[in-house]
């Protein structure tokens, strides 16, 4: 098939080269025995219980719709495992050192690999990657990941194996349009007429894209399944080793893990929030087994530094309002974190999905700190009822502290999932140990991470003390995320209660930090000050950094070449994927 | 069954006409061995949800991570739950609070359902208005409505009487003003058909008062009826109680309630069927039961059979 391909389109030179390139490859594969030839392990069953709704990513911010797409479709690089960038269409990463990106951090230069084609047939050439830009800021077109080109200002094809970006303002960490599972190339032939206020009316286009990515669409049924066959195109001749795949969606979590640990139906599931011992029953069988990795989620409890007392009115939870009146106490938030476990929750709600952490940027290990970690993550309840008697909070005869009439009881609010309740509840006991009284609420994940202004029950609105939720940094640069702690991100009525400052935190002095970070291009020193930076956060108990999370997926024992990875698609080296013989 | 019938029966007869109403009534439950039972184990479980406490001394929130995970043992008769705390006084704590709102609630609908039912059976001009609103409030989408519903009036609420009887009472008015329709509907028709009948009449025209003719002489021709969605109604408000739980509408989640501890047992059923049997069982047993005694009723009441 692809042999009729090359013979039909290109002159002899090509053909040569391409015939060189294919023994290179076969050379290189002859060191793994496993794998012999592209499409001669047959089918790969997944299995994603929330299912897809469409093969664009642009289309859609959703985790699964990226991670179906990323089979597909293809960025210039994107970061393994190690959350290290490797090239995939590219010959290399441009950096300052090999000239790739210019000195004054205002341009970058990305090199396409020669011969490059798309599934069907046609050459994958510059054009596309500035056609993929286009598309996505296009007015009225809705792109949800419109985030990846901020600052650019133009992208130009000094020749067709040539893609040079050039940005509005110097940027010392470059790597954000086309690198990622989120910002892969689409090709320009078939979303040419998808611009704009067309583009969620392409359907054919939007369900089947045609890629450089080692499978093709066969099928596609929205929000139920997808069939893939191998892209006869693919650059590495020997890959994939599936000839198809079949990409299921719907069910729950745990009947999804029991399709693949317990009964075997499928080959790999993505997502297990299950509870550890549910899983660990799962388990038994010996059919399959569990991988994780840590990318940068981070479950925290967030402090009000503002007062959400419901008698304000319209100044709850606003500078207006003033400061809590308990929690802008330093000493109150430090005995919080203090009288944390952070061990027992893990092991009652994570298990391997999660490893306790008192940082807020917790990955890549380049930026973690360590610095608080000795008296942070121990719990410390004699510490924390010391820390707060010093301070004058004493205790009630109903054994809550209080001082000058304000008592220390708190609402604790969080979204509704089994093992955030379990965590609430943890919680609540620890800090009733040190005369803290804490009345639990959760809200529909729907309503409590909706962002609808009109709604009292958002996480940006924080109508109560305490409150817990996960977020997390793409990439590996937490400059943006550690910029939204400044002063002007708090959310308010000015800003429709947008801004990602939900703690309410101000402090001039990491403000001016984080102007320092924008303008530092070197990673080391980039990295000392998003340490600090981090650590501000938790010294000064702006928040509560609790559990450093995983992504968890099962895969069968049958399935080789899993690369679990949680800086990309989880599925981003699926062409490596191979049955064990 | 046919034998245990013939059995039971003649005695019942062969007492003295003499006797109260109250003592008729009580005689003729007896006479339905399904209603006896149903009794029994209902007062069973009231009483073991109020009295238990005092002799299992745990605290149903107390948390005890070693003890996690645990099937029935001499200090956990129901086993553990993933966070160590005791089975078997969580269900004794959450059945105080699936009884409660189960019966408020249905008193509250009943209240309503019968009160709608009777008015638009008996006059014809009211008829209308409140059938259409009976339509209107079935029409309603039960989510929507309960989500603005809190919105409104948790926090207000919340101030007035704390956080768990501010919600106790918004629960129980919300279930109670979203599920009387069915009983007005059902008392309606029992009215329009006993008011078309000869002794409704003559006390019409014996100058009886007209609150007077509902109050002696069609509320107890229509009570069977009444009765039946009673029981019928605490067994929805129950469930539906549990249902706002589980979308975090409800009770806070520390707080036990017989659908709360349903629902957060489900995926633990294979490592420790003991979270779902008993609060599943509780439920099931508690409905069966009040249903059983509603039959018993209607036919204790059932002025045909208080002739025999």
């Amino acid at each position: 098939m692809q042999l009729k391909d090359i013979t039909k389109g290109n002159g002899s030179m090509k053909k040569l080269k391409l015939l060189l390139v294919g023994t290179a490859a076969a050379l290189a594969l002859a060191g793994s025995a496993a794998q012999a030839a592209r499409g001669t392990d047959g089918d790969l069953k997944i299995l994603f219980w929330q299912a897809v709704s469409t093969m664009n990513p642009y289309l859609s911010g959703g985790t699964k719709e990226v991670y179906a797409s990323s089979m597909v479709i293809e960025p210039l690089a994107r970061y393994d495992e190690k959350g290290e960038l490797v090239p995939m269409l590219v010959t290399e990463i441009p950096t300052v050192e090999n000239g790739g990106v210019s000195k004054d951090l205002l341009s970058m230069t990305w090199k396409l690999k020669p011969d490059l084609k798309w599934s069907d047939g046609t050459t994958f050439t510059a054009d596309d990657a500035i056609f993929t830009w286009q598309y996505c800021k296009a007015p009225d077109g809705g792109c949800a990941q419109a985030a990846y080109y901020e600052g650019v200002k133009s992208v130009e094809a000094p020749d067709p194996h040539t893609v040079k970006i050039t940005f509005t303002e110097p940027k010392p960490y470059p790597y954000s349009a086309f690198v990622g599972a989120q910002s892969p190339i689409i090709q320009k032939k078939q979303f040419e007429k998808c611009v704009g206020a067309a583009a969620p009316g392409c359907t054919s286009a939007n369900f089947g894209p045609i890629g450089t990515g080692p499978f093709m669409v066969k099928e596609f049924k929205p929000n139920d399944v997808i069939t893939f066959t191998a892209n006869p195109n693919y650059r590495d001749a020997a890959k994939p080793a599936f000839a198809t795949a079949t990409l299921k969606g719907g069910g729950d979590a745990a009947s999804a893990a029991r399709a693949v640990l317990e009964t075997g139906e499928y080959d790999y599931a993505w997502n297990m929030q299950v509870e550890p011992e549910v899983l660990a029953t799962m388990l038994k069988a010996g059919k399959g087994k569990l991988e994780t990795a840590f990318g940068t989620q981070v479950e925290r409890i967030n402090i009000n530094h503002f007062n959400p007392d419901p008698k304000l009115g319209d100044k709850r939870a606003t500078k207006e309002g003033g400061p809590h009146p308990a929690l802008s106490d330093p000493a109150v938030r430090r005995a919080l974190s203090l009288a944390i476990d952070r061990d027992v929750i893990v092991e009652t709600g994570y298990g391997a999905a999660g490893r306790p952490t008192c940082n807020i940027v917790p990955a890549p290990a380049a930026v973690a700190s360590t610095k608080n970690d000795s008296w942070c993550l121990k719990q410390d309840i004699e510490g924390a009822n010391k820390l707060l008697d010093d301070a004058g909070w004493k205790k009630g005869s109903d054994g809550i502290r209080a001082k000058n009439g304000v008592k220390l009881s708190f609402l604790y609010q969080t979204s509704t999932n089994s093992v955030r309740q379990a965590t609430q509840e943890l919680v609540k006991d620890m800090w009733s140990q040190i005369g803290v009284a804490t009345e639990l609420r959760n809200i529909s994940a729907s309503v409590y991470f909706g962002g609808d202004p009109a709604s009292p029950d958002t996480f940006q609105k924080f109508f109560a003390d305490i409150e817990m939720l996960t977020n997390n940094f793409d990439g590996t640069d937490p400059e943006k995320y550690l910029a939204g702690w400044l002063c002007d991100k708090i959310p308010s009525p000015a800003n429709g209660w947008q801004g990602e400052n939900e703690v309410r935190y101000c402090n001039p002095d990491y403000d001016k930090k984080v102007a320092e970070l924008s303008k530092t291009a070197d990673p080391d020193k980039r990295a000392a000050l998003s340490k600090e930076l981090n650590d501000m956060l938790t010294e000064e108990g702006a928040l509560i950094p609790l559990i450093h999370r995983g992504s968890v997926s099962s895969r069968s024992l049958t399935l080789e070449g899993v690369r679990m990875n949680g800086w990309d698609s989880e599925l981003w080296n699926v062409a490596d994927w191979s049955r064990k013989k | 069954m046919s034998d245990t019938t013939l059995v039971s029966a003649p005695p019942a007869k062969a007492s003295s006409p003499a006797r109260s109403a109250l003592a008729d009534i009580w005689r003729q439950f007896r006479a339905h061995r399904g209603g006896v039972v149903g009794l029994a184990v209902f007062v069973f479980i009231v009483a073991a949800v109020y009295i238990g406490p005092f002799i299992h001394r745990v605290a149903p929130n107390a948390i005890n991570i070693r003890d996690k995970n645990q099937w029935p043992s001499m200090a956990h008769p129901f086993g553990t739950d993933n966070l160590g705390k005791d089975m078997l006084a969580q269900v004794l704590a959450g059945g105080k609070t699936s009884l409660a709102v189960g019966f408020t609630a249905m008193l509250l609908a009943l209240f309503l359902g019968t009160l709608v039912g009777v008015l638009s059976g008996y006059s014809r001009r009211l008829d209308g208005p409140l059938m259409r609103l009976t339509d209107l409030f079935l029409a309603l989408p039960l989510l929507p409505l309960l989500l603005v519903i809190l919105l409104l009036f948790r926090d207000t609420l919340r101030a007035a009487f704390g956080p768990e009887t501010g919600i106790f009472i918004l629960i129980v008015f919300v279930i109670g003003v979203t599920s009387w329709m069915h009983t007005a509907r059902i008392v309606r028709g029992d009215v329009l058909a006993v008011k078309s009948q000869e002794f409704i009449l003559a006390a019409k025209s014996s100058g009886m008062r007209e609150y007077r003719i509902i109050w002696r002489h069609i509320l107890p021709n229509v009570l069977s009826s009444i009765m039946v969605s009673a029981t019928l109604g605490i067994a929805s408000a129950i469930i539906t109680e549990s249902a706002l739980s589980f979308l975090g509408l409800g009770f806070p989640s520390d707080f036990p309630t017989w659908g709360r501890l349903l629902f957060d047992g489900a995926n633990f059923l294979q490592l420790t069927p003991s979270r779902v049997l008993w609060p599943g069982l509780a439920i099931s047993l508690t409905v069966l039961s009040v249903n059983y005694v509603g039959d018993a009723i209607r036919d204790a009441l059932d002025p045909r059979s208080l002739k025999r």
